[in-house]
């Protein structure tokens, strides 16, 4: 199940430049820890020490922030879009 | 002096290098260095404390905190009398403003009036109120002018020629306005239900105004992706570190207006957080200073009931933002997912205040007792400044001894819709004199 991972820059340099990347998973929780498998040091700023999301990040499936939905339980689906915006924007 | 008369008329980066070549040419032989050009300072994380250069960048690369600007040497700090000898702006504080050098742009922004509430202190059972009135903010009528004085800065002297944002409407005018006496490019992005008067008020400076579906946090989604991609200077995204500084100055002219004295209490509205944690940091920049004694004031924070985060934060005494889905007329501070919303809660906190969100009709009272007792019309987050004042006070969360400031930030005439229907229908006669005498008498028999 392939699903999309948008990275803001600051991130992107923790996953080889990557601003775009595939991933599988069956939650936003699982997308986020095969991403972490896969770049270790991008594992630290994604997810904290308890698997849970990381809290200077934002995390939007398909342009809702999972915050309002499941969190890192949010179920995803093949096609589905994750992006992770910085915690320090806007107001 | 003669470079500072010279500086304040300069608008483009053109026009600072003819003068810096010019006074190279005239003033070469006296060693006059190109020294008053403007340099943003250097940054640090906010949390982890990492140094970073000074650049277009709101977030730390090591731990993804917040960056702000690095504090002037305290030896360079100005004495209350030579703040006084300086114009009435923003850049009277230019030492606490994150640069070096001399602004080329803005310098008109600041230095609103503080206005003395005698009405509203009673209402309040405190001994003293004033209203800081930034409805009259130059040059777009909100404190966000402070904000994008130093952000558009910014952005020139990182050699930036397009700036942009996610607003709620407020930020939106004041972005437009100061590019477009800058001669640079803006790119504002709104919700699509804004008040008609707040998207006039940013078509008319011509920007690229966008209307995006949906509400602030999906604005705000779109511009953190949108600084990433673009190489834009996004005041409140990626030159937050510099834009953000700019609160700060609210809180230095109520202590200068006040006769370099502190008030024991300031409310304010919340959105993003951010205003009233620069406010904390302003206050303890000029106690550190030297130029107030005495303890910093106590500040509250004021939400709608339908967009109250940053209040549920205090109230439930979390650290943790949980983000709500904005339902409420107040929609300048309708911000559902706060980005400084742990700053603000922890502002209030250290400075024993408290916090408190009101109801649609309560700010709506509020934007009426405020007129009536002052004279200013302020928009939908005034009226929640002035509600929540009062809700606090029904709180006991004041003494009769209190000396409040009320912030107030937005100005009405931008907001009309949801008062225009809420006021009484005004008579319309014939231009005969005995028509006025019964309106007149039908005044007098009803009082």
């Amino acid at each position: 199940m392939a699903i999309t991972v948008i990275l803001p820059a600051v991130l992107a340099r923790l996953a080889d430049g990557n601003k775009e990347l595939s991933a599988d998973g069956a939650t936003v929780g699982a997308v986020v820890e095969s991403l972490s498998q896969r770049y270790p040091s991008l594992a630290t700023r994604i997810r904290d020490d308890a698997g849970q999301p990381y809290p200077f990040v934002v995390y939007y499936l398909n342009d809702e922030d999972i915050r309002l939905a499941g969190g890192f339980a949010s179920i995803v689906k093949d096609g589905d879009e994750v992006t992770l915006v910085p915690a320090i924007a806007g107001g | 002096m003669r470079r500072a008369t010279i500086m304040t008329s300069l608008q483009t980066d053109s026009d600072i290098n003819a003068i810096d070549h010019s006074a190279e040419s005239t003033e070469s032989r006296h060693r006059a260095p190109a020294a008053d050009k403007l340099r943003p300072r250097a940054l640090r994380c906010k949390l982890c404390g990492s140094g970073f250069e000074a650049a277009p960048t709101a977030v730390c690369e090591n731990c993804l905190g917040p960056l702000e600007a690095i504090d002037a040497d305290p030896a360079t700090l100005p004495t209350r009398a030579e703040i006084s000898r300086r114009p009435h702006s923003i850049w009277r504080y230019k030492e606490w403003l994150p640069f070096d050098g001399e602004p080329t742009l803005s310098l008109d922004t600041g230095y609103t009036p503080l206005v003395d509430a005698p009405g509203i202190a009673r209402r309040l059972g405190v001994a003293r109120c004033w209203i800081k009135n930034d409805s009259v903010s130059h040059p777009s009528l909100s404190f966000k002018d402070r904000v994008v004085a130093t952000a558009i800065n910014a952005a020139r002297a990182f050699g930036l020629d397009t700036i942009g944002c996610a607003s709620t409407g407020n930020l939106a005018n004041s972005v437009a306005a100061q590019a477009a006496r800058a001669g640079m490019d803006a790119w504002v992005f709104i919700p699509d239900s804004l008040e008609r008067g707040k998207v006039a008020a940013t078509q008319i400076f011509a920007p690229h105004l966008v209307r995006v579906r949906g509400n602030y946090n999906d604005v705000n989604r779109l511009c953190a992706i949108v600084a990433d991609q673009f190489g834009w200077g996004i005041v409140n995204v990626n030159l937050r570190a510099y834009y953000g500084e700019g609160s700060k100055t609210i809180a230095f002219e109520i202590a200068e207006q006040l006769g370099w004295a502190l008030p024991t209490a300031v409310v304010a509205p919340m959105a993003g957080g951010s205003l009233i944690s620069k406010l904390q940091r302003g206050f303890r920049e000029f106690s550190d200073a030297g130029l107030v004694s005495g303890t910093p004031p106590r500040l509250y924070g004021a939400q709608a009931s339908g967009c109250s985060p940053i209040v549920q934060m205090v109230l439930d005494g979390r650290d943790d933002v949980r983000p709500v889905v904005p339902d409420t007329i107040a929609r300048s501070i309708a911000i559902g997912n706060p980005a400084d919303g742990r700053f603000a809660k922890a502002a209030i906190t250290q400075t024993g205040g408290w916090a408190a969100a009101v109801s649609d009709a309560d700010l709506i009272e509020g934007i009426k007792i405020l007129a009536a007792d002052t004279g200013i019309f302020t928009e939908t987050a005034g009226g929640v400044t002035v509600a929540a004042a009062l809700a606090l006070a029904r709180e006991g969360r004041f003494s009769a001894n209190d000396e409040v400031v009320l912030c107030i930030t937005g100005n009405g005439l931008k907001t009309l819709e949801p008062i225009v229907d809420t006021l009484p229908e005004s008579p319309v006669i014939d231009a005969k004199l005995r028509e006025v005498r019964a309106l007149v008498n039908a005044v007098v028999n009803s009082a």
